[in-house]
């Protein structure tokens, strides 16, 4: 019996061994095909259309969205991204920056402006916005601020949940992502509670989808976390998908802004 | 009217490597929609490049390639300034030309 034991857990040595060998190598596999996509990412298009619809006269009151004040005052692109989340006095709200494009849409164009679905509507629009936004804080320290109290509300709502357990699975983003070394398949999870990969991850959308050719904002990639946890889908702009924008950026302060990506 | 491609063409010796970056839908004509109605194929058929008004290269796709397809290709005796311009056009008509200058 005991023998037993002994040559099962030399080969349960072997086995373990190899297993993770074999994640290492795809994983540097993965990294290979990113290298290889990455020139000519898609994401390019639409980061051309933003600059267009941004320039571009529309709405009802015929204005360019070339004031929209992104928190940095009135037309500041350079670095605005890195410091979304933050909270708007005109709104009353802390916002990111689809939310934020969003309201400039609304309030100097003067459009109804449709974004409650994924990629249709007025939803398009601030997605290439948005990609267009993030392209000119390419390589910035991401600096979320957590100056007005609205702002340390929203990352402490992020945090808890970020933790939350709950749905059928009684999961939480926690479940896959308070850990180094985890993964799903063959693909790594980021360590959220980390600084080094919560700013990567969270400068990492909008991002391109090389598999269904989708260009996915922020707040549709936390949409799809909170799917695979069984959790309601939330509404766009929700209080719950921007708290936890802010947990991971103020998490990753200071990581030098990746987006937009390309991924597998 | 298709959006506009993006191209980007640098020198090297004398050598220029194109990269252009084309919007399209690329409809295979294989894929149903939620209805279960067959979608309609939707591709680029013929893709062509000139470098300064001569061309340089032609091109014909198919349904295969992928959307928002990636093109990659080298030109000899190329020189910055130079002028390269790529255009496009697909099974219903539709075409686009774009032009970039060789960096």
């Amino acid at each position: 019996m005991k023998r037993w034991t002994l040559a099962t857990s030399a080969f349960c040595a072997i086995i373990c061994s190899t297993a993770s060998l074999a994640q290492s190598d795809s994983e540097k596999a993965i990294d290979e095909y990113r290298a290889m996509i990455a020139d000519g990412n898609p994401a390019d298009l639409w980061e051309a259309k933003g600059e267009d619809l941004w320039k571009k006269k529309a709405g009802p009151k015929n204005a360019s969205l070339e004031k929209c004040d992104l928190g940095l005052g009135p037309g500041v692109l350079k670095g605005a991204y890195v410091q979304l989340p933050r909270y708007f006095a005109d709104a009353g709200k802390v916002m990111d920056v689809e939310m934020r494009l969003s309201y400039c849409m609304r309030t100097l164009q003067g459009k109804e402006v449709k974004d409650s679905a994924y990629n249709k509507d007025d939803h398009k629009d601030i997605i290439a916005l948005a990609t267009y936004v993030v392209t000119l804080s390419k390589g910035m320290p991401v600096n979320v601020p957590q100056e007005h109290a609205e702002e340390k509300r929203m990352y402490d709502l992020g945090k808890q949940a970020f933790f939350y357990r709950a749905g059928p699975y009684d999961f939480a983003c926690a479940t896959c992502h308070n850990a180094d070394g985890k993964r799903i398949r063959l693909q790594g999870l980021p360590n959220l509670t980390k600084n080094g990969p919560a700013g990567r991850a969270f400068t990492s959308w909008p991002a391109y989808r090389v598999s269904n050719s989708q260009l996915w904002p922020m707040q549709q990639r936390l949409n799809d976390c909170l799917r695979l946890q069984r959790f309601p889908h939330p509404k766009f702009g929700s209080e719950a998908t921007v708290a936890l924008s802010v947990f991971m950026g103020v998490t990753g302060k200071g990581v030098p802004s990746l987006a937009p990506t390309i991924k597998r | 009217m298709a959006d506009p491609m993006r191209i980007r063409a640098q020198a090297a010796g004398d050598k220029a490597t194109v990269r252009v970056l084309m919007s399209h839908e690329m409809e295979s004509g294989q894929r149903k929609d939620s209805a279960g109605k067959l979608v309609p194929a939707w591709f680029i058929q013929e893709v062509s490049a000139s470098l300064n008004g001569k061309v340089v290269m032609t091109a014909e796709w198919g349904p295969a390639v992928s959307k928002n397809p990636f093109m990659q290709f080298v030109v000899k005796g190329a020189k910055a300034g130079d002028k390269i311009a790529v255009s496009w056009k697909d099974n219903k008509g539709d075409s686009r030309t774009d032009e970039a200058t060789v960096s």
